[in-house]
Parts: structure tokens; sequence; C-alpha cells
């Protein structure tokens, strides 16, 4: 009897454990990142450390944002115009990838390549200070690991990755309008004319607000894992490893949640 | 005036430190010889207050460090890492004088790099390798930047995890020398991990070997030879017949 019922309940035990422990790595990841927030505004500030992040995160993502923004967008365009032309609505390709763009593919792309790029080498880039000591370090210099690593690579993705997802949409775009007016007869001036009239405020705000949320669980997640690594090098691929895969998926999550809230009636 | 009372400290179920109890006066070099794995840096990490003790006191100038206000109790200390622990994204002399560069000690950039030189000069490194990468030098020069690092901001208490481990041996005379040196004119505090007995007798006031998670025994260097204690004799002379076990 008891036998039976441990073989019941045993997988229940299993679930329920790692509920648990779900529950409880986002309740460490929270009060991380509340803590990573509060130095984020307290002296002292290190702004070459800032400036260092702001190049990493923005400046040297440029290429592989616009060249994903880019090919997306071409492809968006064909898909719109042969999906469109079944029902002889192929004239709303300008329309459609403007919203695609801006208010999905835009804002999720570049999170998933900032995900991939900063991400990863933040996170490995913290757990091999942790385990060369250089976090130990650190602490005995005086200086606080959470100012000086977590906080400005937090505020650089902060306020950096917007900018990016603008230019992202912008080339999003910008591939479309090639596609179209290169091999699907549009014409330049009213394809450029249509996307303007057909996008709001509202899209561009809620593309450069995901932005910002994207960017900001895209640094937390390489600090957190870089500094929450196991030991040796193993470690190291392991943190780095974990914060791209937490990123991407957090990204994709937030991207539901936002979108539900900015657009769901 | 450093005491350690009873110090536990373990990871998971291996007990690493079973109730150290230790004592370095002000101004007094002691050095902590013990076999490899045997916690000498976990014990000068708990000190630091990089690791938490499990139970026991460590006390600084009779206050409990972990009541220390953080700042003030770390401006006092220099520590030398046992892997260097470099930051390789900052070239050598900002390594050096990462303490002079901001917090409460910031100076003038210009005068923080001269002052770098300074100490890079008295670990026998020329201006030359100032403007170097730490992945660009050899790891006895990486040591040395790391020592020099140490003592850049002139600390009362320096601890130097294996300051020779990986010198040869006329560099590794160098660094005992400068040890003594910097602990008789300076007035530190200092504590030394080594496996280095050269090192011991050129460095140490006070000896104190940790075996099995305890001090096994400590005393004048002066008294170390002399000492009956069979772990001890072990140690000094390299055997590898004796009461403490080896691996083979
Ligand atoms: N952060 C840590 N986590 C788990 N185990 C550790 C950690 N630091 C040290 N240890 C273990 O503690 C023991 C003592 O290490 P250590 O103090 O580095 O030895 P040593 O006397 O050679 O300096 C080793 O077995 C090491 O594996
Ligand atoms: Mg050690």
């Amino acid at each position: 009897m008891s036998r039976a019922l441990y073989r019941l309940s045993a997988p229940l035990a299993a679930l329920g454990r790692s509920a648990l422990g779900l529950l409880a790595a986002i309740g460490r990841v929270t009060l991380y990142a509340l803590d990573a927030l509060s130095h984020v505004f307290r002296p002292p500030f290190y702004p070459r450390e800032f400036a260092a992040a702001l190049l990493n995160v923005g400046w040297l993502s440029l290429p592989v944002v616009g060249l994903t923004a880019l090919f997306t967008g071409g492809a968006l365009a064909l898909q719109i115009y042969a999906g469109g032309e079944r029902f002889s609505a192929e004239a709303v390709v300008p329309q459609i990838v403007a919203i695609g763009i801006v208010r999905e593919l835009g804002p999720v792309l570049v999170g998933l390549m900032i995900a991939a790029r900063v991400t990863s080498s933040i996170a490995a880039e913290i757990a091999t200070m942790r385990v060369t000591e250089q976090i130990d370090a650190l602490v005995t210099l005086s200086t606080h690991p959470m100012k000086y690593l977590t906080a400005p690579r937090l505020l650089a993705g902060l306020l950096v990755v917007p900018a990016l997802v603008a230019v992202g949409d912008v080339i999003g775009i910008y591939g479309g309008f090639l596609v179209s007016t290169g091999s699907l007869g549009f014409a330049p001036g009213s394809y450029i004319q249509n996307t303007w009239d057909f996008l709001t405020r509202a899209d561009i705000l809620s593309s450069l607000a995901k932005g910002a949320a994207f960017g900001f669980i895209a640094t937390l997640m390489g600090c957190y894992h870089g500094m929450h690594g196991g030991r040796g090098a193993e470690g190291v691929g392991r943190a780095t490893k974990a914060s791209v895969e937490a990123a991407a998926v957090l990204i994709l999550a937030a991207n539901f949640l936002l979108t539900n809230l900015f657009f769901a009636a | 005036m450093i005491e350690l009372i009873g110090v536990h400290k373990g990871f998971g179920a291996k007990q690493v430190l079973r109730g150290v109890d230790l004592s370095i006066a002000r101004g007094e070099s002691m050095v902590v010889i013990g076999g490899s794995g045997t916690g000498k840096s976990v014990l000068l990490k708990c000190i630091l207050g990089l690791l938490e003790p499990d139970a026991g006191r460590i006390l600084l100038d009779g206050q409990d460090v972990r009541e220390a206000e953080r700042d003030a109790f770390l401006a006092r200390f220099g520590m030398l890492f046992q892997g260097g622990a470099l930051f390789d994204s900052l070239p050598v002399w900002q390594n050096v004088a990462f303490r002079l560069l901001r917090g409460r000690l910031k100076r003038p950039r210009e005068e923080a790099r001269e002052i770098a030189v300074e100490k890079l000069r008295r670990v026998g490194l020329g201006p030359e390798v100032a403007d170097l990468l730490p992945a660009e030098l050899s790891g006895g020069m990486q040591k040395r930047v790391g020592l020099a690092r140490a003592i850049a901001a002139e600390p009362e208490i320096i601890f130097f995890d294996e300051p020779t481990t990986g010198l040869d041996p006329i560099m590794a005379g160098v660094i005992n020398a400068l040890i003594r040196e910097i602990v008789t004119e300076m007035g530190a505090t200092a504590m030394t991990i080594t496996h280095d007995m050269s090192s011991v007798r050129a460095i140490a006031d006070k000896v104190a070997m940790l075996h099995a998670g305890k001090v096994r025994w400590s005393g004048p260097v002066g008294e170390m030879d002399a000492s009956g204690d069979p772990y001890l004799d072990q140690f000094i002379h390299g055997r590898a017949e004796g009461p403490i076990e080896t691996l083979r």
C-alpha cells in the first residue's frame, strides 16, 4: 500500500521540487536585479566601465543587428506579397512590413542577437573573472563588483538597446523597401509614404520600450550567470550557456507580455 | 593585531578548516605553511571576508571583522592572490594603480602612473611593462605585478599567497628580500603562505603549520628546527616518509 502510494507520489514530489527550484531561482534573480538597479543610481560611478559597456553592447552590435534586420525585412516583404496575392491584397506590403518589423520582429530579433552576442560575452567574461579570483581581487581593492561590473552593463543595456532597436526597425523596413521596389514593382515614393502614414507613435514607442526591457534582460542574465557560475573552465562554459538560454527565453516571454500589454484590446 | 579563534570553514560535506586558532601581532611577519589543499588560501579569504567562516571569530585590533565598516577595513589590506588575479582587461600599470585610480584613495592619473611604475621597479620590472596587458606577461612576471598591486597603496597589513611559486630561485630571493623589507621598513604586518622553506627562513618572524584543518604547530622561526614535532619535521625536510599521509 505505502509502496504504491510512494510510486504515485514520487513524480509529484519531483515536480514539486523542480517547481520550488524554479520559484527560488526567480526569487534570486529578482533580488539580484533589484540590488543591481539600486547600484545603478548610487555612487561611486565608473564612467570608463560604462563607456566600454556602451561600446560593446551598442556600437559593436550594429553590424549583426543591421544584417539581421535587413534580411528579415526583405524576406518579410516577399512573404507578405506572396501571401497577399492569394486574395489580391499584395498592396498591403509596406504597411504589414512596417507593423511586423516595428512591433515584433525588430525588437525580438535585436533582443535575441544581443542575447547571443552580448549576454554570452558578459557571462563568459565575468565567470572567468570569478574563476581566476579577479572578483575577489576587486573586493579586496575596495571595489564593489555589483557597481563596477554589473551596474555599468545594465545601464548600457537599458539605454543602448532601444537605440539598436530603432536602427534595426529602420533597416528592416529598408530591407522590405529594397525588395518591394527592386523586384515586386512598388514605387519608392508611395512605399515610403504608406509606411510613414501607417505607423503610429504607439507602435514606435512600444518598439523602443521592448528594446529597453530586452536590453535589461540580456545584460542582467549575462551578469547574473557570470557571477553565479560554477568553478573551473567547465563552470565558465555552463554559465555562458545558461545565460544565453535564460536571456532568449525571458526575452520571448517578456515580448509576449509586453505585446499583450500594449496591443491587446 | 589579527586574532583567529576556533575558525571553521567547510564546503558542502568537506571540512577544510576545523578550528583554527592563530594570532599575529602588529608589525610581525607570520608565515603559514602546510600541504596543498589544507586550506591556507581559504584561511586568508576568511580573514578578508571573501569567505564567511561557518563558526569561530576573527578579530582585527579586537574588533570582529564582520562588524567592521567594509571600506575602511579593506583599505588597510593588500593581498597578493595565488594566481595573481590581475584584471586582464586593464594594462599592467592600471592594475598596479587600481586603488589609486578610483574610490577614496583616488589621485590624478599621472601621479598614479608614476607610483605604479615605481612599485613595478621595486618588484624588478621595468617601465616598459607598464603598458602591456597581463596576458602578455609570463607567469612569474604576473606574480610580480600582483605583488606590486598589493603594496601600491602602502597597506598596513599584507597577505601574500605563495609569492614565490613559479619564480626562478634568484627572483624568488629578490621577492623574499622585498617582503622582508616591506615588513621592516613600512612596519607592515604580513601573513605569507608558502611551500618554499627558503622563503620561510627569509621572511618569517613566526611560523604556523596548518594540518588537518588546525594549526598543528606555531612558534618563532628560530624554534622551528628543534620543535620535535614529527609533522613539522617531515614538512621542513620534504620527506615522503612520516606521519603526513601522501598519495602515491
Ligand atoms: N570556493 C570554494 N568552493 C569549494 N571548495 C573550495 C573553495 N575554495 C577552496 N575549496 C577547497 O578547499 C580546500 C582548500 O583549498 P585552498 O585553501 O585553496 O588550499 P591551499 O592550502 O592549497 O591554499 C581545497 O580542497 C579546495 O578544493
Ligand atoms: Mg592556496
